[in-house]
């Protein structure tokens, strides 16, 4: 299975688009790597200006919120997870607005971009996903630290792709990019990708434990290079996930690697992503760095899990004219 | 379009800021302003239509000021000035904080106002503009607070005469007004006559805090309003705005002993090393020069890459430029509004129409109207005029570079220096490159960064005086003791002779050589009592070209460390001191006096004075909002001309010597005319004191000859005059060709045996504001 196999009743899921070529990877090009400059503040500068300087009203607004809706993984990783506790949240996945809010915009069948589980939590989600065309993605490799034994690792994600995971968030190995070990980490990743066969790889730096801005371009390169097809930056479980600075180096160092290679890499923020207006500063932030085409969910996820909730409360809002409340949603 | 449509497109609509308040406010002021004087509005009289430069639609009718109005304007303020000056420090600061205030609680009124009346994004005047105005005030609020405390000695100049251009209009009249204010001054304002409307709604403000009338005075009108604020009876005049209207100010107040500042234009370098981080380089360019569509006199305006990764960058800046929004100035979502008017409109399309070079435009939507696309015209070289001169516009000028020393070099080859950038992520290229930029304002990987905390304004043809911190307070300032007026002192005549045991030939003494004058005259020197003492040479106009020469050449001084110069100018004291008897029989010949040892004495206590604060005279770091520094750094002007005073020929030289070099600065002074032995004597304590050629240069003959020639001289930084001769005036006036600083005495006396405290080294450097913002 595939991000761009097919359907849903409405044509809307998947979006309508090329089908973009894998990143086939490529030699580890060190001199790159270590080329990869990130001056912290002037990047906090621009992350700091960038919502003071974008803005999107009325039915833009409610348009980029549905849009951003298309591109969430809808997430639950949590140890109490449940097989009935995924079901429900594959029915937020397959229906995430009220269908009457759905209508009123013109978006009806409108779905996230994916449902995002552990390795358990596959199999329950892939049944209660059926026929949506919504894919399953697990995370794996000992996520979140990654520190099992590497050939478990690998296991996992066979193992993963078996039990019906399109899509595979895997965790790289802070370690080698603290002690700057980047052959191993482009082994690594090259070695988790191999594993995933015909399932798309995201690669999750944990940013928040990288130390330095200059290692998460380094990563970022390193990662694209060993062949991930979405870089993406937490965990959820790290004490800093997601921020603008981080995504501004990484937004850049997946341009630098298109302009180099003429291959799209998606990009996936995820961790501490939880209001509508966040969530359009990040599809601004994406537009402005890298243009139109990665605002899809080919090439862009949020990781969220009470992103959603706000968003409806906006689009009611939009709807109705008056500010909603939560309890006028649906849990997931 | 449907919300369906737009999931597709992914384009940004329309996020328009409602004009509504700010138009209400207008209408509710009638539309019609007249000027705010004596701390009420005067009726609205003839005058001219303020446009929103994005529509063309009239906004308002203003007033152009009269002879009278400024008359009335510059009385009131007269008048108000000795009661705001009692009020003391403490008193005035209530003032400033309920200004600031008051700003912040009409913030968005003041934004919105500004946009419509300039053209300029939304964005800026609400998140830059206006907070930065509050800011000024605030932050003056506290330095009236702590006048008193903090500035012993020093008082109000009285009025103000302050001109405050277009491009920033309430911004640059908060950093005319704030500081003033705080010093205990009383103003006269004219903002741009395309641009006065939040200096009105400033006006009605001040109205609302109930400053005392004729504090703030508010005159609106063209640069003919502007002549009449320059010719009125003020004590200082504050400008900002181009260099042209710079100069002329210069030379109309030259000589009427007014204070004067000058904030003018520029053309700043932006340097972009092969190690930075160039997508934020590329970014910075973005807030460098279409930060208020360029039309900023600090712009980053003048781009140089090296040139191994020049391809790279401009590819990337060239697709960053695509990005840019242009349009509806009101609008929240736009990064490029209008230009302030037609004029200014065809004024940049006709530079930029002649232009060599590869002439890029952004790819993206140009409006109808007033707009103008960013632009970069890349492969140009120093020699194209659009490398010097300043476009006040959209567009980028850029050309590559092969070495930091070639960096720095093509950074500093133009008349301007305002502002200068430099980004590389390397400590040692950017900490070294950064104070070797001849500009006012540095920014290490960063650009157009601002705050009261920090001084702003700029060396050579950008003018000089500082705008912001404590530096910025000398400008609204003076010491508070007045000096009796200076009598003209002249050259003893006679013609008693009397045989010398061996002949001594006076000197020039230019590059560390004593020289014979080009001229090959002499004129003879007599002491006080009519008798022959010797020849002393007459230098011209070559002899000062030759002394300008060898000082610039001595540039390694500048570069020498402060012990160095410190054990130097110690060095010259030991020497001095133990020729004392000498010097003091010569002093008390040419005097008829005894004060001779006791001159010798000051002259060599104070060389120990400036030899101690060689080392001393130090920067500081501010306290700006930012992760990371400003220094305020002491940087030496660089060639100083000065004219020494006739009396106390030898105190007084020593005075003007020891601290310009003490602060690494090279002089070309011009010895007492009637007694100019003591100074051709003292090159020789100079020779056997290590002082290297070029450092100390010495001039004799005419001060009144020599002046206007020092003045004017292009290659000089600064200069001095304590002459008794009556020069101020030809010096201010000869000054204005290159805007060179200029400290003359307007025929005031000083006493050169008090202590000097600091007036001499802070006129010996130049305050440079490095910003380096820092984050591992």
């Amino acid at each position: 299975m595939t991000l761009t196999t097919s359907q849903g009743s409405t044509g809307l899921q998947p979006v309508p688009q090329t089908e973009l070529p894998r990143n086939p990877g490529m030699e580890l090009d060190m001199g790159w790597v270590r080329a990869a400059r990130a001056n912290r503040s002037a990047i906090e500068r621009r992350a700091a200006t960038l919502p003071g300087r974008r803005s999107v009203k009325k039915a833009h607004q409610a348009a980029w919120l549905a849009r951003a809706i298309s591109c969430i993984d809808l997430t639950t990783l949590a140890g109490d997870d449940t097989p009935g506790r995924v079901a429900r949240l594959c029915a937020k996945a397959r229906q995430p607005v009220r269908a009457d809010l759905l209508d009123a915009i013109g978006l009806p069948g409108l779905t996230v971009g994916a449902v995002c589980v552990y390795h358990d939590m596959i199999a329950p989600a892939v049944a209660a996903l059926q026929g949506t065309g919504i894919p399953v993605a697990a995370v794996s490799t000992g996520f979140p630290a990654g520190l099992s034994p590497f050939h478990l690792r690998l296991a996992e994600i066979g193992e993963s792709v078996q039990a019906g995971a399109a899509e595979i968030d895997i965790v790289i190995s802070r370690r080698k990019v603290l002690t700057g070990d980047w052959q191993g980490l482009y082994d690594e990743m090259r070695a988790f990708r191999a594993a995933c066969g015909e399932a798309h790889v995201k690669a999750i730096l944990a940013t928040g434990e990288l130390g330095t801005l200059q290692n998460v371009a380094r990563a970022s390169l390193v990662c694209m290079m060993a062949g991930a097809d979405f870089i993406k930056t937490s965990t959820g479980k790290e004490s800093v996930n997601a921020t603008l600075p981080v995504s501004l180096v990484m937004l850049r160092a997946i341009r630098d690697y298109h302009e180099r290679t003429g291959i799209h890499v998606g990009y996936k923020p995820a961790g501490g992503i939880s209001k509508a207006k966040d969530a359009v500063t990040y599809l601004a932030l994406v537009k402005e760095e890298l243009g139109d085409r990665w605002l899809r969910p080919d090439l862009f996820r949020f990781g969220a899990s009470s992103l959603l909730g706000d968003i409806e409360r906006q689009l009611e809002h939009h709807v109705t004219g008056a500010y909603s409340a939560s309890w006028r949603h649906a849990m997931g | 379009m449907s919300v369906k449509e737009i999931f597709e497109t992914m384009e940004y609509g329309p996020a328009p800021e409602s004009a509504g308040d700010a138009l209400a406010w207008i209408t509710d002021q009638g539309a019609r302003f007249g000027h705010f004087i004596d701390g009420a509005f005067t009726a609205p009289s003839e005058g001219f239509e303020s446009r929103n430069p994005a529509t063309g639609e009239v906004l308002a009718e203003l007033t152009q000021a009269s002879q009278a109005d400024v008359d009335s304007a510059v009385a009131a303020a007269r008048r108000a000035q000795p009661g705001w000056a009692a009020l003391g420090g403490p008193g005035r600061a209530r003032y400033l904080y309920a200004l600031a205030r008051l700003m912040q609680k009409h913030a968005r009124l003041l934004a919105v106002l500004e946009t419509l009346d300039n053209g300029k994004p939304i964005r800026e005047s609400r998140d830059i503009d206006i907070p930065l105005a509050q800011r000024h005030f605030y932050y003056h609020a506290g330095m009236a607070q702590l006048m008193e405390e903090e500035l012993p000695g020093r008082v109000a100049h009285g009025v103000c005469g302050q001109i405050v251009p277009w491009n920033f209009p309430l911004l640059m009249l908060a950093w005319k007004i704030a500081p003033a204010l705080a010093m205990g001054n009383t103003v006269v304002l004219k903002p741009a006559e395309w641009t006065s409307l939040t200096a009105l709604c400033f006006a009605d403000l001040c109205r609302q805090a109930g400053l005392p009338a004729g504090v703030v005075n508010i005159v609106t009108g063209d640069g003919a309003v502007g002549e009449r604020i320059v010719a009125a009876e003020v004590d200082k005049i504050a400008f900002t705005g181009s260099t042209e209207v710079g100069r002329r100010i210069r030379t109309a107040t030259a000589g009427r002993g007014i204070a004067l500042t000058l904030e003018l234009g520029g053309k700043s370098p932006y340097v972009v090393f092969e190690d930075a981080d160039l997508d934020s380089a590329v970014e910075g360019l973005v807030d460098a020069i279409w930060f208020n569509q360029g039309q900023v006199c600090c712009a980053g305006s003048r781009l140089l890459v090296q040139e191994g990764i020049s391809e790279s960058f401009l590819a990337r800046l060239r697709a960053r430029m695509d990005k840019l929004r242009l349009g509806d100035p009101l609008d929240k979502c736009i990064d490029v509004g209008a230009i302030v008017d037609p004029v200014q409109k065809d004024r940049i399309a006709a530079l930029v129409e002649g232009a060599g070079g590869e002439v890029y435009r952004a790819d993206c939507p140009v409006p109808e109207g007033c707009f103008y696309p960013p632009t970069l015209i890349s492969g140009l070289s120093p020699a194209d005029p659009l490398m010097q001169e300043e476009i006040f516009g959209p567009v980028l000028v850029a050309s590559t570079f092969r070495t930091p020393a070639e960096a720095i070099a093509l950074a500093n080859d133009t008349r301007y220096g305002l502002a200068a950038s430099v980004w590389s992520e390397n400590i040692n290229t950017a900490l070294d490159v950064a104070p070797k930029l001849e500009a006012g304002v540095i920014w290490v990987n960063g650009t157009n960064m601002f705050d009261a905390a920090a001084g702003f304004g700029g060396l050579r043809e950008s003018g000089f005086g500082r705008e912001g911190g404590w530096e910025g307070l000398m400008a609204y300032t003076r010491p508070a003791e007045t000096s009796a007026p200076l009598v003209p002192r002249a050259a003893p005549q006679g013609d008693a002779v009397e045989p010398q045991a061996v002949d001594r030939t006076a000197k020039l003494y230019i590059g560390g050589k004593q020289v014979r004058p080009d001229g090959g005259y002499a004129r003879n020197v007599h002491d006080a009592q009519g008798r022959l003492v010797g020849q002393a040479p007459i230098a011209n106009r070559k002899d000062v070209r030759n002394a300008v020469e060898a000082a610039r050449g001595a540039a390694g001084w500048s570069a020498a460390t402060a012990h160095l110069r410190a054990q130097v100018l110690y060095y010259v004291g030991e020497n001095l001191a133990a020729r004392r008897e000498e010097f003091a029989a010569r002093l008390d010949r040419m005097s008829g006096e005894a004060t001779g040892a006791a001159e010798v004495d000051a002259a060599v206590d104070r060389l120990f004075t400036y030899a101690a604060w060689a080392d001393k005279f130090d920067g500081q770091v501010r306290s700006v909002p930012l992760r990371g520094v400003a220094l305020a750094m002491r940087a030496p002007c660089g060639v100083i001309g000065a004219l020494c005073p006739e009396e106390a020929p030898l105190l007084g030289f020593v005075s003007v010597m020891a601290p310009a070099i003490a602060m690494g600065n090279r002089v070309v002074l011009v010895a007492s005319e009637p007694h100019p032995l003591a100074a051709t004597d003292f090159y020789q304590v100079l020779e056997t004191s290590d002082v290297p050629g070029g450092v100390v240069n010495i001039l004799t003959g005419s001060h009144a000859e020599l002046a206007p020639v020092l003045a004017a001289h292009m290659d000089v930084e600064a200069v001095w005059s304590f002459s008794s001769a009556d020069l101020s005036g030809v010096i201010e006036r000869e000054a204005a060709g290159n805007l060179k600083r200029s400290w003359v005495n307007d025929g005031r006396a000083r006493d050169w045996h008090a202590a000097p405290g600091r007036a001499f080294l802070d006129a010996a450097t130049e305050v440079k504001t490095v910003w380096i913002p820092y984050g591992a």
